[in-house]
């Protein structure tokens, strides 16, 4: 019996005119243009500089800043107020502005100022903007001093030598990041969405009324459904894989064995949880706006694009009730630090629960009379 | 004119008849101010750290002390094996380890150089170099008050100011971005879904045989959607200002004016799409693929678009909501003149005729 349900649920996927493009095209479109798009990274700030003291020492630190890569020289002003209007058109980022007596102070007092003033609309820019040019400014210093202090007795000074490490993502690539997690978010939009609007669509016109006088029960008509969207997943997530391998060179340090298994589980919970939606909602309309509405917050929630240790506590503990945060971490740990099952047990039963609670949850909620 | 307003209002009870999409429509900006407010930041608090200390002599846990008493660390691993480091990364349990150097105050005083490693869960490359950079300045810091005893020339202190936004919220960034998309959604998606539903259920036909002219149907259409808009755009300003905090620093006035230009672009956008597609699911995928998620990734809403390649910046320029954010950021954020934003007003107002005419003249009046 469920074979047939499962070759008719089949065909009615290929017939549609929408639906089998929209499959094989959107997940390419997205893995090809939006690790490109979703970037943080800062670089290439634009800075505008007002030198006031025009001196030796001033026009070799805006040299220094302006060759070290992070930043471009977009404008040059006389004071600050002008300086101003170039943040305020855009035209820079930030502004450094050196006071005049700036080689005098340094070189008799032995300490100078200069003002850094960053756009800081965008927070991690500003902050990032301004750590780059401090560290560059200190780095002027040391020169500076090395260069005076090498004619005077050497001096013991306490230096610390501060050796930064990146692990898993040695050149700091922010494709590295994105690149699993935009395979959980293309697994989770086709495969709720899709069974979500099925069974509406069947509502709307009407067919879901032959399907109700058959003697098929819940539980087969429920799977029925289930496994074409699931196939459906597991072929859009190998595609997913081999686009990262050959497009980004990205492939999994842990095995593929493990994030199958997770995918598998996966895709039963987001098409469990279309299902739910569907067997709730009278129209196509309002099924896909009750599961947009779910669906944008379950991925704002998931830290696929922003840290979860940044959320307050009361959002931390809403995103534990959030299926994709714990497959976000699943696919993010093999793909870059190797992880294993054994690592990862908590993720699977979580995952397995979520699973069982929204497809028990559609089976029951699904009204064979009305 | 008596016509006319019968069909809105027939337009308006059509909506509010429908309870659910109705409370999601007001509902969702809502959620996604208090989302994007509080939930939704890249700021760095309370991060699990380990310390892997091979001296355990007094500069160590002076410095372990100031990353613990720091707010964005907790030092919640202490390492005695090198192994363990993977490990820890492995489990997922700290962001960065901190590993000190053997014998470090000995060479520090004494040869003037010791070190300390600073490894980083580099898995999301911005934490990182936050994360990175928040410790290097902590241990700078104490290099400093070492420092102070041997008074070290040549140091240039920098004053840093952070230009309208001194806390650095993330919610100054994001703020504008969810306006730009709410807008969007009402307009242009839930307009062109009104319109092909009644294409799809037969009833435009009807509506077609009636004495009004169909341009009227049309604005008709439009103008419930325009009003929800409106309340959804004020719900929107009241949460950030008294619930986030975030202030209209600018002119409200011009605020307005670039809102309801953005509006039209997305009614006419609605508008454009009903007229190519004929099912309700086409158009809920052409709308929800076609604008949400390209405004969503290219509209500089999440992801500056200065980091994104060439290509794709060109291409945000084609996308009004890049226009729109980019002018409410200015306005509102930053609170600048108005005369900063005419460049993006005269480009909103262009696509806004633009699309209007090109709709208009798509829009069949007969059926066939």
């Amino acid at each position: 019996m469920i074979k047939f349900l499962i070759e008719k649920e089949f065909k009615q996927i290929l017939r549609n005119r929408f639906l089998p493009k929209l499959i094989m095209v959107w997940p390419v479109m997205m893995m090809l243009v939006m690790p490109w798009a979703a970037n943080q990274e800062i670089k290439d700030i634009s800075l505008s500089i007002v030198d006031n003291d025009h001196s030796s020492y001033s026009e070799r630190l805006v040299n220094k800043i302006t060759s070290s890569g992070y930043f471009i020289l977009t404008d040059v002003s006389a004071s600050n107020n002008k300086a101003l209007e170039s943040i305020e058109s855009g035209k820079a980022d930030i502004i450094l502005e050196i006071q005049p007596e700036f080689e005098r102070n340094l070189i008799r007092d032995g300490i100078a100022n200069v003002m850094i003033s960053a756009n800081a609309v965008n927070g991690v820019k500003g902050g990032l903007s301004s750590s780059y040019m401090t560290a560059i400014l200190s780095d002027f210093g040391n020169e500076i001093r090395g260069e005076w202090t090498k004619t005077s007795a050497k001096t013991i000074l306490p230096v610390i030598n501060i050796v930064p490490q990146n692990k898993f993502n040695p050149h700091l690539d922010y494709k590295v990041f994105m690149v699993p997690a935009l395979m959980v978010m293309l697994l989770t939009l086709l495969g709720g969405f899709l069974p979500a609007l099925n069974i509406v669509g069947e509502k709307e016109a009407g067919t879901i009324e032959q399907m109700n006088v058959t003697p098929v029960n819940k539980f087969t008509f429920i799977l029925a459904k289930l496994i074409p969207y699931w196939i459906i997943g597991v072929f859009v997530l190998t595609v997913c894989f081999l686009l990262s391998a050959f497009v980004y060179g990205l492939t999994p340090s842990g095995s593929l064995l493990t994030i199958g298994l997770f995918a598998g589980v996966y895709t039963l919970v987001v098409s469990g949880l279309g299902l739910v939606i569907s067997n709730y909602s009278n129209t196509t309309q309002q099924a896909m706006f009750v599961m947009f509405f779910f669906l944008i917050i379950l991925i704002l929630m998931s830290g696929m694009f922003t840290p979860i240790n940044s959320m307050p506590e009361w959002a931390k503990i809403i995103t534990r009730a959030n299926p994709l945060r714990y497959f976000i971490e699943v696919m993010r740990m093999v793909f870059l630090k190797g992880s294993a099952l054994a690592d990862m047990t908590k993720h699977m039963v979580v995952l397995i629960g979520f699973a069982l609670f929204f497809n028990i949850w559609a089976v029951i909620s699904y009204k064979k009379t009305n | 004119m008596k016509q006319f307003i019968s069909f809105v209002k027939k337009e308006f009870f059509h909506i509010f008849r429908d309870r659910r999409t109705m409370l999601i429509l007001l509902g969702m900006p809502i959620v996604q101010i208090i989302l994007f407010g509080f939930a939704i930041t890249t700021e760095v608090k309370n991060t699990q750290i380990a310390i892997f200390d091979l001296s355990k002599d007094i500069s160590t846990q002076r410095i372990t002390e100031q990353l613990q008493a720091s707010e964005y660390f907790t030092v919640t691993e202490v390492l005695n094996n090198p192994d363990d480091i993977d490990r820890v990364f492995k489990e997922g349990k700290v962001n960065l380890v901190v590993v000190f150097g053997e014998n470090f105050s000995d060479n520090l005083l004494h040869t003037g150089e010791a070190s300390v490693q600073l490894i980083t869960d580099a898995t999301d490359p911005n934490q990182a170099s936050m994360l990175s950079g928040y410790a290097t300045s902590i241990v700078t810091s104490y290099q400093q008050e070492l420092m102070q005893e041997y008074k070290v020339p040549f140091q240039i202190i920098p004053e840093i100011r952070m230009l309208y936004n001194p806390q650095l919220k993330s919610a100054y960034n994001f703020v504008p971005g969810v306006m730009g998309l709410i807008l969007m959604l009402i307009c242009a998606m839930m307009t062109s879904i009104a319109i092909v539903r009644e294409k799809e259920l037969g009833t435009m036909e009807v509506l077609l045989a009636s004495p009004i002219k169909p341009i009227y149907i049309i604005l008709a259409k439009m103008v419930p959607y325009f009003t929800l808009s409106f309340v959804n755009l004020s719900t929107i300003l009241l949460l950030s200002v008294f619930v986030l905090q975030v202030p209209v620093a600018g002119s409200l006035f011009w605020l307005t004016i670039v809102s309801i230009l953005f509006i039209m672009v997305a009614l006419a956008l609605g508008l454009l799409v009903s007229t190519i597609v004929d099912t309700q699911v086409a158009a809920m995928l052409v709308s929800g693929m076609g604008f949400m998620m390209p405004v969503m990734l290219l509209s500089g809403m999440i992801f500056p678009i200065e980091s994104m390649p060439a290509v794709l910046q060109w291409f945000s320029d084609i996308i009004p909501a890049k226009w729109y954010v980019s002018s409410v950021r200015k306005l509102m954020i930053e609170g600048v003149d108005v005369v900063f934003v005419l460049k993006e007003m005269i480009i909103l107002l262009v696509m806004a005729i633009f699309l209007i005419v090109i709709s208009l003249k798509k829009f069949k009046t007969r059926l066939t």
